[in-house]
């Protein structure tokens, strides 16, 4: 193949390294108002009155929008296809505010320091009421977060909404509690994981403006332009036929951006005033107003026979989603959905529980979605279950791993179609020199070394949901033109789309212009999550680069008065097979546009798919842990991954990379933290700390490449399945050098000093 | 106020207000490489060089460059692609927000420190965060780009 699975640089590679202006902020105009959100301080409490008029006469401030002004329709934020299964239960702005930072007025001025000064100027009298801020009890807590009668599911996901409880999940095949009787060896823990941030770079960010016919257009740094049109619709009561959304190069996303949390305020005040508008999110308020990850309590029970077949799997879940319930219901599904299956030597697994409402920041999509909170506690169970067995961990997981052509009691019937999970393990214990090295190694001055390890596996796009479609153009100048709605936020999925199109028509990387992300051109994608790129829009880009090469195919037959099938094509010139006549793409292409009833070749394609493929990763971690202060350092991380076919060698190792430290971040030291009364306490990066160059030790990432029958040129994703073994495999390899079982992250230096105390 | 200062090569006269950081003040004035990735001079995104030395624009007064020279990228687009080129062919920009203030100082460091070390090479851009690549992809970029090993 020539193009796929190379080294090649992005397409947008140098415009995006040097600075030039292709960011929301940087497109939008001079005379842009300035929006700022007034935001609640309480965690919980009703709005009694609220007094904007001194305000809105501050000289500049151009409009001040209070739940008075809005229209009254709940709708969810969060970014699925329609129906969405997230639950309508916000407004724009609502009488009652739900945490610390939600919305309470929407302040337009000519410029930021205005609308500063307005806000100081506007008075809210609040009736503050008891917050829920614990999700262990929030559904037994007398006050109810969401007691309003107009909340909207479009399907039962099983919300008890006076409880407090926005979803519940009950799957079960074949009896668990019979299962684990007869099971000789069973392990039990609970596990915590902890809310984590996105922090991607670029923070939230919209603007708007109408255009010369009146329409609105939003252009915005997310990951759903189609989605955000249909919640524009839907909540500002438009059609969506009047709405136009633009995605121009995003600074990092991560699942954040799947979550519309800035268009609406911009969106908004443009209907009101008839003028451009922007809102920038401070780091703050991406820190406090926006999303993290689920937090959640999963309590895991394994049994195993004395040989070491895992036979019973029992998760119990909670999950914490806020104040309100993006993505509660599926991020909680997929914490199942990508366990159970990993082991399927079982007769019995079984995952239950509930998502509740709390008055804190609403949880949303991040990376791993749900599969990286289940890996840890999956993991952390398995890694105890070789413990007790006094089994090889490793050897543990061989045994009982899915493989290519098995099914599982959660698959119903469907075979697995590919996997090198079982290489992928040889390989990594080969790199971290498990051998040598499990479980310790004692270093003297008080510091001992501990290996350890986990697998995991996430989805490739939604199954029998999301459906993505391309058009590709054959120029008239004999280039082309890749339409996508999918949305490129820097993992280079723009260049991996015009690399499949250009194996499949057989040319050059430069003869593709990507056009991504601008709903009045694109035509339908879902936008960029769920793992889904690669896989799910690929096959789209197969299917009509196919079809635009039997078009062209078929076009130059005719110039060359000879059969389609006589007609070879090497990209850019067209012969006949008697190699007597030959007809230039460019030519051809130009002929095509010349003269009357002659018409642009174009190829439109679609595709969904009716099962998600796993990726699959194994990750070794190698922790030197400190006897005296329980500090842990990451020595060596080793990953080996199965996407199927890599698509392009050095974006898929960057991706990997970039997932597994932000995984280190989680496993290490991120941690979403509220004080007593509900307030974050790290809203900044000072308090809230990602990795930095002198946090990783060495990170290693290899590929053991497996083909998916059902994905473009074998490829699965890998954008998720990254992140997902830190967490666990640290752990374990600090339960190896030091004996302690840490079961809730982050894996800080007190509670494994503390863990040293208690051995 | 006014300050009088020298962007990138050109001078220029700027009116500025007493508490505006030079971050806000070159991106008003159309530098729109500079970005902020937080408020608190944590991040390094808004790196620029004030004579020659790179330094968090987001946290100092416009004011101070009074009489100054500025450095942005736009000023150091040979050099900066050259870098760029390379960092691209490893895959090592994702996102790419972070990267105007990234190579600002890469390009600092190469002319503060000849022959660095890994360890020096860490030392000097601790402060530049990346979300997207876990600097490793970067570190293989730089030390291609300084020929170290
Ligand atoms: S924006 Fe200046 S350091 Fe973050
Ligand atoms: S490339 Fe996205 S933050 Fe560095």
């Amino acid at each position: 193949m020539k193009w796929v699975g190379k080294p090649i640089a992005k397409t947008d590679a140098l415009a995006i390294a040097t600075g030039r202006p292709v960011y929301t902020d940087d497109l939008s105009v001079p005379n842009t108002l300035v929006i700022k959100l007034l935001r609640s301080p309480h965690a919980f409490a009703r709005i009694k009155a609220i007094d904007t008029i001194a305000a809105a006469k501050l000289a500049g401030v151009e409009c001040i929008l209070t739940y008075r002004d809005v229209p009254g329709v709940r709708f969810t934020q969060a970014g699925q296809s329609y129906p969405e299964p997230s639950p309508y239960d916000r407004l724009i702005l609502e009488d009652l505010v739900r945490y610390v930072g939600d919305e309470v007025a929407i302040i337009a001025a000519v410029d930021e320091k205005t609308a500063l000064r307005a806000m100081e100027l506007i008075k809210v009298e609040y009736e503050v009421l008891a917050p829920v801020l614990d999700f262990e009890t929030a559904h037994e807590h007398p006050s109810t977060v969401h007691p309003e009668s107009d909340l909207y599911c479009h399907f039962d996901i099983g919300m008890d909404q006076l409880n407090n409880i926005v979803a519940s999940q009950n799957i079960e095949k074949g009896d668990v509690e019979a299962e684990l009787a007869r099971c000789e060896v069973v392990v039990e823990d609970t596990y915590y994981t902890q809310a984590q941030a996105h922090a991607m770079m670029e923070t939230y960010r919209a603007f708007s403006y109408l255009d010369h016919t009146g329409r609105l257009v939003v252009i915005t740094s997310t990951q759903i332009p189609f989605h955000v049109r249909r919640k524009l619709s839907r909540a500002l009561e438009i059609p969506a036929g009047k709405i136009r959304v633009i995605k121009p190069r995003i600074g990092g996303g991560f699942g954040g951006k799947q979550t519309a949390a800035a268009e609406i305020f911009p969106a908004i005040v443009t209907l009101k005033t008839g003028k451009p508008a922007k809102l920038i999110y401070e780091r703050q308020e991406t820190f406090t107003c926006t999303s993290s990850r689920h937090a959640m309590r999963l309590k895991v029970r394994l049994g195993a026979d004395r040989q070491g077949y895992i036979r019973a799997v029992d998760i119990q879940g909670l999950s914490d989603t806020g104040a309100y319930g993006d993505h509660a219901s599926t991020v909680f599904g997929v914490v199942g959905e990508k366990t159970l299956p990993l082991y399927n030597k079982t007769k019995a697994v079984r995952f239950t529980g509930r998502v509740v409402y709390t008055n804190k920041m609403p949880a949303g999509a991040l990376r791993g979605y749900g599969a990286t909170q289940g890996a840890f506690a999956l993991e952390s169970a398995v890694n105890k279950l070789a413990a007790e067995l006094h089994m090889d961990p490793a050897e543990l997981r061989l045994k009982n791993i899915i493989r290519a052509g098995e099914t599982c009691l959660t698959y119903g019937g469907k075979l697995l179609g590919s996997s090198s999970l079982d290489r992928c393990i040889a390989q990594g214990k080969k790199l971290i020199g498990w051998d040598e090295k499990y479980p310790r190694r004692e270093m003297g001055q008080s510091k001992v070394r501990g290996i350890g390890m986990a697998v995991t596996m996430q989805g490739s796009g939604v199954a029998g949901v999301d459906t993505a479609s391309i058009e590709i153009r054959l120029n008239d100048d004999g280039n082309y033109t890749l339409l996508t709605g999918s949305t490129d936020m820097g993992t280079g999925s723009d260049t991996i789309l015009a690399q499949m199109a250009a194996e499949v028509l057989d040319t050059s990387l430069d003869r593709i212009i990507v056009h991504a992300a601008d709903t009045d051109i694109s035509p339908y994608d879902p936008g960029s999550y769920a793992s889904s790129t690669t896989y799910v829009t690929g096959m789209a880009v197969v299917k009509a680069a196919t079809d635009l090469k039997q078009q062209i195919i078929a076009k130059a037959a005719a110039f060359l008065e000879t059969p389609p099938e006589e007609v070879a094509f090497d990209g850019q010139t067209l012969r006949t097979l008697a190699g007597d006549r030959e007809i230039s793409l460019e030519k051809l292409a130009e002929l095509l546009v010349l003269g009357i009833g002659k018409s642009q070749l174009t190829a439109y394609a679609t595709h969904g798919s009716n099962i998600s493929p796993p990726p699959f990763i194994a990750g070794f971690a190698e922790v030197e842990v400190d006897w005296e202060t329980g500090k842990v350092e990451l020595i060596d991380y080793v990953a080996v991954v199965d996407c199927g076919t890599v698509m392009n060698a050095n974006l898929a190792r960057i991706q990997a990379e970039g997932g597994l430290v932000q995984g280190i971040g989680m496993a290490l030291y991120e941690d979403v933290r509220y004080d007593d009364k509900g307030r974050m306490a790290t809203d900044s990066f000072m308090q809230y700390k990602i990795p930095c160059r002198q946090d990783i030790g060495q990170v290693r990432v290899q590929f053991e490449e497996s083909y998916e029958p059902t994905g473009p040129f074998g490829a699965k994703s890998l954008g998720e399945v990254v992140i997902n073994t830190p967490s666990p495999a640290i752990a374990h390899a600090v339960y190896n050098a030091v004996g302690v079982s840490i079961t809730s992250l982050p894996i800080t230096p007190e509670k494994v000093f503390r863990g040293l105390g208690n051995r | 106020m006014q300050i009088e200062v020298t962007v990138n090569g050109k001078p220029a006269v700027w009116e500025v207000d007493n508490d505006a950081m030079l971050a806000e003040t070159l991106r008003t004035h159309g530098f729109l490489s500079v970005r902020k990735g937080c408020d608190t001079s944590c991040c390094g995104l808004c790196t620029v060089w004030l004579d020659g030395k790179p330094v968090l624009s987001c946290t100092v007064l416009s004011f101070r460059a009074q009489g100054r020279q500025i450095t942005t990228i736009e000023g150091l687009q040979p050099q900066a692609e050259e870098f760029a080129r390379i960092l691209a062919a490893e895959g090592a920009e994702q996102c790419g927000y972070c990267s105007p203030g990234f190579i600002m100082t890469v390009l600092a460091l190469k002319q503060e420190i000849s022959n660095p070390s890994e360890a020096d090479i860490i030392h000097y851009l601790t402060g530049n965060l990346c979300r997207c690549t876990g600097y490793l992809g970067q570190m293989r970029a730089i030390k291609k780009y300084l020929g170290v090993a």
